[in-house]
């Protein structure tokens, strides 16, 4: 499954600070795949401004940036307009951002961003929480989940970003996961032949905050997909949707039991969950022209 | 060539003669006409420059940022609650050494709404590792943006122009605009000894929890300290090529005044008009004009106040359980060191825009003459009281 890379021109380096079984550590290792060298990363506050490294060390072997919380998309589009300045039009901008980064306190600049449509690659790795700051629920984390802030369970969905991102009709939208890292590495290598702000959302496994062993990690992934929680897809120009990977017919009880977060659901509740998963997917199916 | 400018238009002129290559800002009363003439200067070819029209002044900041780390000179202009917003990333910007310039139209801030001047969004911002400066006139607005790029690039701090909004950023001035070669002589094309590169890639802000965060932070207080000498070779430099020098105080008939005024900005003026009457009656009375707030000149305020009997300082902005801030940094300079003990009468006036005229600053010396110590430290001029 796994991409054949060579260790050696690897962009991020092994030492980093990630906890064992990190998903977004691998999301970094498939983005800068694609990406190649002469990119740029910004770094807001997240899990990522850790799991770099310490001053004066970085894992990462390109230029990167680190940013305030909320600054992501707006530090980046500062960087392009400077490199177009200077005839540098060839290097990627890519933000690297957590759901907190992204879909909360990162929005404003992400929405203005996307509507300059800014030369940038914006990318959401998402592990359900503010992880970094010990597991406070995030406007993406999903209906039922324990966290230290929803100590009964989120009782609202998770907000459905790449649809906000495609209404801003941006040329490039989609979704990744760890688990499938060719369909990663394919989108992120169209996404760096567009120009225009490109969105990608990532589902980033976090044993830690999710409550599973971390040997999980990459199991849990696959299953968010094959379970439909969590499609793969992309969306060019705002309008032309696309399913890339076929989830398979298991129950959303099978990605959800073996998480800690959710075990508070009763079966009712997993129905509840169920059919809203349903309801997301027969949306989506009728966007990519499944079904009508 | 002698042009009539609002200081607005004074500020925007000065951005274009810097060469500045990327600018990103937010509108707001005052500051609006500056970020207008630069758009319209983006599109006409008078400029070359990447002009990002962002949704906030958050933002705006962090945009500029973000092109200075890359390489580019950058500029911003903002005011009163813009700046406010922007707080955090003053921050970032000084803690990254990010040489950036801003103009900063000084107004009030709500609630109530006021649109009109005083000085108390700037004020709020001393403690963010950002160089400031106090402009008199409109003239002395575009000269300071240019003099701010030479300073910030040398000694790798932002540097923040303030100018009084409305009294200055929508009044027309005569004002000398200096020739692009000069200023092509004064101020060298744009270069960081550290920028993000791809072929030389490095990590920039990274997280830093042990004795080097401390040494760093040392390294900017050090860079403040060569910001005044940065700030005196940028005048001399500047009065070499334009005939124009400003100095980081500005001493007017101080010779043997028992009693000093201390102003900044526009107030400045009127100032200068009252002393010079004053005089005229007898009354031994100087003016100190403040044009650089930070780094505070410690050392010339010292020699400059330390020996005279009383002095009387004027701020356009308080501290909210303590004092007018400038008078709270004349009063900082001069305890505790060996010169005579000035007693220091500190008073706050022309809050949200209301007018500081001839007769509130006689009043001010007036007063300042008759008590035999300061009533409290805030005297306030002007509030009914
Ligand atoms: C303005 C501001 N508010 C709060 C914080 C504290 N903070 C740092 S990271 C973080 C959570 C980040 O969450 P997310 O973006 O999901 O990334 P993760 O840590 O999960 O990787 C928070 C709340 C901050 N750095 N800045
Ligand atoms: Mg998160």
């Amino acid at each position: 499954m796994n991409p054949t890379m060579d260790p050696a021109k690897e962009l991020m380096s092994p030492g980093h600070l990630a906890c064992a079984g990190c998903g977004a550590a691998p999301a970094m290792r498939w983005a800068l795949e694609a990406l190649g060298p002469r990119t740029i990363v910004v770094m807001p506050a997240c899990c990522w401004s850790i799991i770099c490294g310490p001053y004066p060390h970085s894992a990462l072997r390109v230029p990167t940036f680190h940013t305030a919380f909320e600054t992501g998309a707006v530090t980046a589009a500062g960087i392009r307009a400077s490199l177009d300045m200077q005839g540098l039009q060839d290097i990627n901008v890519m933000v690297w951002a957590g759901d907190g980064g992204t879909f909360d306190i990162g929005f404003q600049a992400l929405s203005a961003a996307a509507e300059r449509n800014d030369d940038i690659i914006f990318v959401c790795y998402d592990n359900e929480a503010y992880m970094n700051t010990g597991i406070q629920r995030s406007s993406a984390t999903p209906a039922g989940a324990w966290t230290t802030t929803t100590p009964g369970g989120k009782i609202r969905p998770k907000k459905n970003l790449v649809e906000i991102m495609a209404a801003h009709r941006i040329p490039y939208a989609a979704t990744a996961s760890i688990a499938f890292p060719d369909d990663f590495i394919s989108k992120m290598t169209k996404a760096k032949g567009i120009k225009g702000t490109r969105f990608f959302h990532v589902l980033a496994t976090c044993p830690t905050g999710w409550r599973i062993p971390s040997s999980h990690t990459v199991k849990l992934a696959r299953l968010a997909v094959y379970s439909r929680a969590f499609p793969l897809y992309e969306v060019e120009d705002g309008e032309r949707y696309t399913i890339t990977v076929h989830p398979r017919d298991l129950p959303l009880r099978d990605y959800l039991e073996p998480q800690g977060r959710f075990r508070g659901l009763t079966k009712d509740q997993i129905e509840g969950l169920q059919e809203e998963v349903d309801r997301t997917w027969n949306r989506l199916t009728r966007l990519a022209g499944w079904s009508s | 060539m002698k042009k009539v400018l609002m200081g607005d238009h004074a500020v925007s002129h000065a951005a274009m003669l810097s060469r500045v290559q990327v600018i990103s800002a937010y509108p707001i009363t005052p500051q609006t006409y500056v970020v207008e003439e630069l758009a319209e200067a983006c599109r006409d070819g008078r400029l070359k420059a990447k002009f990002v029209m962002v949704e906030s002044e958050h933002s705006a900041m962090a945009c500029i940022i973000g092109a200075c780390a890359a390489g580019s000179r950058a500029f911003t202009a903002t005011s009163s609650h813009g700046l406010a917003l922007m707080h955090e990333m003053l921050h970032w910007a000084s803690g990254a050494r990010l040489p950036v310039v801003m103009a900063n139209c000084n107004r009030a801030l709500g609630p109530p709404w006021n649109i009109l001047c005083d000085h108390s969004d700037s004020m709020s911002q001393r403690d963010t590792g950002w160089i400031q400066f106090y402009v008199e006139s409109n003239q002395e607005a575009l000269d300071t943006v240019i003099q701010a790029y030479r300073i910030a690039e040398k000694v790798l701090l932002p540097v923040m122009v303030n100018l009084d909004g409305f009294f200055l950023t929508h009044t027309a001035e005569v004002v000398d605009v200096p020739d692009q070669d000069q200023v092509d002589a004064y101020l060298p094309p744009f270069s960081l000894p550290y920028k993000l590169d791809v072929e030389d890639p490095h990590s920039f802000g990274a997280i830093c929890l042990d004795d080097n965060f401390m040494a760093l932070k040392h390294d900017m207080q050090a860079a403040m300290d060569l910001a005044r000498d940065a700030a005196l070779e940028a005048d001399e430099a500047f009065a070499e090529i334009f005939g124009r020098k400003y100095g980081l105080l500005e001493p007017y008939r101080m010779d043997h005044a028992d009693t000093v005024l201390v102003t900044n900005g526009t107030i400045t003026g009127t100032a200068r008009e009252v002393v010079d009457d004053l005089r005229r009656r007898g009354v031994s009375v100087g003016l100190l004009k403040v044009r650089m707030l930070r780094p505070f000149p410690f050392a010339p305020v010292r020699s400059l106040l330390g020996d005279r009997e009383r002095i009387a300082v004027i701020d356009r902005s308080v501290s909210y359980g303590l004092a007018g801030g400038l008078a709270c940094e004349i009063r900082s300079a001069l305890y505790g060191h060996d010169h005579g003990r000035p007693r220091v009468f500190g008073y706050i006036a022309g809050l949200g825009g209301k007018d500081v005229v001839p007769s509130d600053i006689e009043e001010i010396v007036n007063r300042t003459l008759t008590y035999e110590q300061p009533p409290r430290d805030d005297i306030w001029i002007g509030a009914g009281t």
